[in-house]
C-alpha cells in the first residue's frame, strides 16, 4: 500500500515518537546492562541459595573451631564430615535397609489409617448416631501424643514391629477422620437436592455428591496424616525397633558416629516431605476439577 | 443458536420418548395444588411461608409464579418439587401425591447447582445414569441434550470454566435429559445479565415448543413472566399467598421483538395495575385486622 499519509493523520502519529522520553544522557555505564538482565525470579533464588550457603559456612567455621557459647559445637560434625559420611552411607546397603523398614511401616500404618479414617469420617459425617458414638473416643484420645502411647503399645502388641506400626497408625488416624468428617458435613445442600430431583438414591448421593465434595478435605486430612505418621514413626523407632531411619539416627548417637545423626535427620525430613508430596500427587486426579480455567 | 440448527440437533433426540411425552400432553404433567399450607419453624418461631394455596396447571402449560422476594413462591415450587413438605393440603402431579423429589419433575435452580467434579457431559448424563441405563447410553443422552442447548463443544469441560449463562443451559439440559413431564424452574435466569437473560428466555421457549412439557417458572421480573408464560400466578408476601391469576394471550412463537409491542406493554401495565391493586387491598385488609 503506497497511500501517502494524509495530513490529518500526521498530528496523531506525532506523539507516538516520544522525543522527551529519550534519556538526555544517552551513554549509560555498560557494566549496568547485564546485571539488569537477570530476571527477578532467578535473582531471588540466588539470594536464597546464598543464604543457605552462609549458614553452611558458619556451621563449618563453628564446628572446626569448636565454638562454644551456651550452644556447644565441639561435638557437632562439620558439613564436610557429614558429606563424606553421606557418600559412605549411600554406597552401603545398610542405610537403604533402614529407609526400607521405615517406608514399609509407614506404608502399612498409613494405608490402615486412610481406609479406617475415611470410613469413620464418612460415617460420622452422614449419621449423627455414628458421630455420637465415635466422637467421644476421638476427643478423648486425640490430645494424647503418639509418644505417650509407646509403653502401652509395647505391652499390648504382640511384637515390637506391630507396636511401632500401631503408634504410627494412631498418629495418622485422627487428622484423616476429622478432616473427612468435616468435609462430609459441609456437603452442599443444593447439590444434594439437585441429585435427588434427578432420581439419585441415598447411596448414589453418597458416591456422586457427598464424597467428591468432601474430597478436598479428605486429601488435606491424608496429607496432614502422613506428616503426623512420620512424626509418630520416629518416636516409635527411636525407643524400640532394630531398623528404621529413626533407629539409625538414635543409634548413631549412642555409637558416637555423629555425622550419621545429621544424615538421619536430613533423610527423615526428605522422606516425610516426599511422602506427603506423593499423597497429594496420588490424589490429584480426584481433584482435577478444582483447577479453575485450566485448559 | 438459531432455530434451524436447533431443529437439526433435535433430530438426534429419542423421538419415541419425546412422542410419548408429547402425546401425553393431554394427560401428563398435570399439577394440582389444593389448600396447601407450608410453615417453617415451630411454636413461637412459626412462620407461614405459603398460605392456603390453590392452583391447577394443565399439562403442557407454561405458568410463571410472580412475586416479590420472600413471598413464598420458591417455597411453593419446592413443595411441588418434593423438597418441602406442606403441613396441610394436597399436592398432586398427574394424580400422584407428591412425597419427595422425583425425576419426572425436573428442577432447574438459580445457580451453582451443577456438580463441579463432573464434566458438563457427565452432569447432563447423571439423570439417565440414575435411571439405570448403562454408562454408554447415558453418555449418548448427555451429548444429545448438550447439543440441544448448543454446548456440544464443551462436553469435557468442568462447569466452573463456563460462564453463568452456559452453566444454566447445562442445568436445563440436565433436567430435560430425564424427559420430565414437569419442569420446575427457580429463578433460573435471575443471576444473568440482561442480554444473556433475553437470549436464554428465547432459547427456553424454543426448547419448550419441542418438548411441550408443563413448566412452572418462578420469577420476580414482570417482563420475564409476561414474555414466557401462558398464565401468570401472582403471589404476595407475609403470609405468602396467591393473589391473582392472569392469563397471557400473546401469540406464539415469541421473540424479543415482542417486548416493545403494544400488546405486550398493555398486558404488562395490566399486570402491574392488578398487582398494585391487590397489594393495596392486602395492605388495607392487614391494617383493618390490626
Amino acid at each position: 500500500m503506497s497511500v501517502k499519509p494524509s495530513p490529518v493523520f500526521k498530528p496523531v502519529e506525532a506523539p507516538s515518537v516520544p522525543v522527551h522520553e529519550v534519556p538526555p544522557v544517552a551513554v549509560l555505564p555498560v557494566a549496568n546492562a547485564p546485571r539488569r538482565k537477570v530476571p527477578p525470579r532467578v535473582r531471588r533464588y540466588l539470594v536464597r541459595s546464598l543464604a543457605l550457603l552462609v549458614a553452611l559456612l558458619l556451621w563449618q567455621l563453628a564446628s572446626s573451631t569448636g565454638f562454644e557459647l551456651f550452644v556447644k559445637f565441639e561435638n557437632v560434625p562439620t558439613p564436610v564430615a557429614v558429606w563424606q559420611a553421606l557418600l559412605v552411607e549411600l554406597s552401603s546397603g545398610e542405610f537403604y535397609l533402614h529407609i526400607l523398614h521405615s517406608l514399609q511401616r509407614i506404608g502399612i500404618a498409613f494405608a490402615l489409617a486412610a481406609v479406617l479414617g475415611v470410613s469413620l469420617g464418612i460415617a460420622m459425617g452422614r449419621s449423627p448416631l455414628a458421630e455420637d458414638i465415635i466422637l467421644p473416643y476421638i476427643e478423648l484420645l486425640r490430645p494424647i501424643p503418639a509418644v505417650a502411647w509407646i509403653p502401652l503399645a509395647i505391652l499390648m502388641m504382640p511384637s515390637e514391629e506391630s507396636s511401632i506400626i500401631f503408634i504410627t497408625f494412631l498418629g495418622a488416624l485422627f487428622p484423616v477422620v476429622l478432616n473427612t468428617c468435616q468435609g462430609v458435613e459441609q456437603s452442599s445442600k443444593l447439590l444434594v437436592r439437585a441429585a435427588r430431583s434427578l432420581g439419585a438414591s441415598r447411596t448414589a448421593i453418597l458416591w456422586h455428591v457427598v464424597i467428591p465434595g468432601a474430597m478436598p478435605s479428605i486429601v488435606t486430612g491424608l496429607a496432614v496424616g502422613m506428616g503426623v505418621a512420620w512424626f509418630s514413626l520416629l518416636a516409635g523407632e527411636i525407643i524400640s525397633g532394630q531398623y528404621g531411619i529413626g533407629y539409625f539416627t538414635w543409634a548413631s548417637y549412642t555409637l558416637i558416629e555423629y555425622p550419621k545423626i545429621i544424615i538421619g535427620m536430613l533423610a527423615i525430613g526428605g522422606l516425610g516431605t516426599l511422602c506427603t508430596l506423593l499423597v497429594r500427587l496420588a490424589c490429584s486426579p480426584l481433584l482435577r476439577w478444582q483447577k479453575r480455567g485450566g485448559h | 443458536m438459531n432455530s434451524a440448527t436447533q431443529l437439526n440437533r433435535l433430530a438426534v433426540l429419542d423421538h419415541s420418548r419425546l412422542a410419548r411425552s408429547q402425546e401425553g400432553s393431554s394427560r401428563k404433567g398435570h399439577i394440582s395444588v389444593r389448600n396447601v399450607q407450608v410453615e417453617f419453624g415451630s411454636d413461637a418461631g412459626r412462620r407461614v411461608a405459603v398460605q392456603d394455596a390453590n392452583l391447577e396447571i394443565r399439562p403442557g402449560e407454561f405458568v410463571c409464579l410472580l412475586g416479590p422476594s420472600g413471598c413464598g413462591k420458591s417455597t411453593l415450587l419446592n413443595a411441588v418439587a418434593g423438597f418441602v413438605e406442606p403441613c396441610a393440603g394436597e399436592l398432586r402431579v398427574d394424580g400422584q401425591r407428591v412425597k419427595g423429589p422425583g425425576p419426572e419433575r425436573g428442577m432447574v435452580f438459580q445457580q451453582h447447582s451443577l456438580f463441579p467434579w463432573k464434566t458438563v457431559k457427565e452432569n447432563v448424563a447423571f439423570g439417565p445414569l440414575m435411571a439405570g441405563v448403562g454408562k454408554f447410553e447415558a453418555d449418548q443422552v448427555g451429548r444429545t441434550f448438550l447439543g440441544l442447548v448448543g454446548l456440544s463443544a464443551y462436553e469435557d469441560a468442568f462447569p466452573e470454566t463456563l460462564s453463568g449463562g452456559m452453566q444454566q443451559r447445562v442445568g436445563i439440559a440436565r433436567a430435560l435429559a430425564n424427559y420430565p413431564s414437569v419442569l420446575l424452574m427457580d429463578e433460573p435466569f435471575g443471576a444473568l445479565d440482561a442480554q444473556t437473560r433475553i437470549m436464554m428466555q428465547e432459547n427456553l421457549l424454543d426448547i419448550w415448543r419441542e418438548f411441550h412439557n408443563t413448566v412452572l417458572f418462578v420469577t420476580h421480573d414482570i417482563d420475564e413472566a409476561v414474555f414466557l408464560s401462558d398464565r401468570i400466578v401472582v403471589m404476595s408476601a407475609s403470609p405468602g399467598r396467591i393473589i391473582a391469576d392472569i392469563p397471557v394471550r400473546l401469540p406464539r412463537p415469541r421473540s424479543q421483538d415482542l417486548l416493545t409491542e403494544p400488546a405486550f406493554i398493555a398486558l404488562k401495565r395490566e399486570c402491574l395495575a392488578l398487582i398494585r391493586q391487590e397489594t393495596l387491598h392486602a395492605f388495607e385488609q392487614q391494617n383493618a385486622t390490626h
